[in-house]
């Protein structure tokens, strides 16, 4: 288990992306991604969350008593939540605004409980903040990459600005729904197809 | 008393189908794509979301109107609605596990592995959240668990029903597994914007 402090930070990355691989933290990454500037703002509150849980968490790891330990690092997680929430409310009320519950459902990201219990429970504060902002960067990389496309098609612009030539017919398809989950199915082929070992036994 | 009931119902369908919660808002996916393999297995996790979004959301709707809003004895505690919503479902799935396990151990042993897995299913969450957020009142909050939880059970149990099937087909190895099942399920999303319009 000893791996080195660059390993644990960029593995999560490409290698073992909480997304594509391990399967979490889908739910607000679908949702928040029909604007970039949504993308980012919800990418940076879920990496300072995650890396500040894990190493709470690891920091008292020896302490927390293993049948409550689930409440344990809910509530850590909570709190850490409501901070950012409050950030987000007194300095960029429009954003907030249109993220409507999920920041709140940071909570519920499996990203932030699945690092807090698969990582942080066994191993060192460094490491375990390490890999939070780690598995948060895995997770903003498909956050961007999926809000850039629905964004650049969906309306035509970047941040809000206009960027496609004028004669470009905005595609409302992407906008909704089914365009993100098409996006992230078609980001897992591109993945998988480049990094063959990561394709699931039949 | 007509108009009444009938603006309950149009919630039913509404929160059930039009804004399902799997399918428009992406809410509980991680647990939506991991439990969906086999038709059985969804179907249960479905009635257990159903039961735990029906209790919840109308607790938390009491809690929130009550304690959290301000306008009682208490100031303004509306910071605290995130980590008091969680408590909340953490306790309930905690007391429905103890409860079914007491007096309906068949039931008990159907859900057993799903029930602690809800807690942290954004769909129970999010619906508190979405309950708040939009002022329902309190037998809207009834009947908005129940259509929410209904909705979520009938996506996973289609969407189980799907990837049976899947298994005989043939997919490109890079696709196999998650990707497909995510296209799967943006298909699934196209088909229930149909009801857009009701």
């Amino acid at each position: 288990m000893s791996k080195s402090a660059k390993q644990v930070l960029f593995d999560p990355v490409f290698n073992d992306n909480p997304i594509a691989l391990q399967v979490l933290g889908i739910c607000s990454a679908l949702a928040v991604t029909t604007r970039l500037d949504k993308s980012i703002t919800m990418a940076v509150a879920v990496i300072i969350v995650t890396a500040f849980s894990s190493a709470a968490v690891s920091v008292i790891r020896k302490k927390i008593p293993t049948s409550i330990r689930i409440i344990v690092q809910m509530t850590i997680i909570a709190s850490l939540v409501i901070l950012v929430d409050q950030v987000l409310k007194a300095f960029v009320y429009d954003v907030s605004k249109e993220l409507s519950v999920f920041v709140g459902l940071i909570i519920t990201n499996c990203i932030v409980m699945g690092r807090a219990e698969g990582f942080a429970m066994q191993n060192n504060a460094k490491d375990s903040f390490l890999d939070g902002v780690g598995n948060g960067l895995g997770y903003s990389l498909i956050l961007i990459v999926v809000g850039f496309f629905r964004e650049l098609f969906g309306s035509g612009s970047l941040f809000g600005v206009p960027v496609m030539p004028e004669a470009y017919q905005p595609n409302g398809l992407m906008l909704l729904s089914p365009s993100a989950f098409f996006l992230i199915g078609f980001f897992i082929w591109i993945l998988r197809t480049y990094k063959p070992e990561q394709v699931e036994a039949e | 008393m007509d108009q009444y009931f009938y603006e309950l119902f149009t919630l039913f369908l509404r929160s059930a189908f039009v804004e399902n919660l799997a399918l428009v808002y992406f809410l509980g996916m991680c647990t939506f794509l991991a439990v969906s393999k086999n038709v059985k297995t969804a179907v249960q996790l479905g009635m257990a979301v159903i039961v735990v979004q029906a209790i919840t959301v109308p607790a938390n709707w009491a809690l929130n109107y009550y304690l959290l809003s301000g306008g009682s004895f208490l100031p303004d505690l509306g910071f605290l609605r995130l980590i008091c919503f969680i408590g909340v479902i953490a306790a309930i799935v905690q007391i429905l596990e103890m409860t079914l396990d007491r007096f309906f151990p068949a039931l008990y042993n159907a859900l057993g592995i799903f029930l602690p897995l809800i807690t942290v299913n954004c769909a129970i969450l999010g619906g508190s959240l979405f309950m708040q957020e939009r002022d329902y009142s309190c037998s809207e909050s009834i009947v908005y668990g129940v259509g929410s939880g209904f909705g979520w059970a009938v996506a996973i149990a289609a969407l189980a029903g799907i990837r049976e099937k899947m298994k005989y087909s043939d997919v490109p190895s890079g696709l196999r597994g998650l990707g497909i099942t995510f296209i799967t399920v943006g298909l699934m999303a196209l088909a229930f914007m149909v009801f857009n319009g009701i």
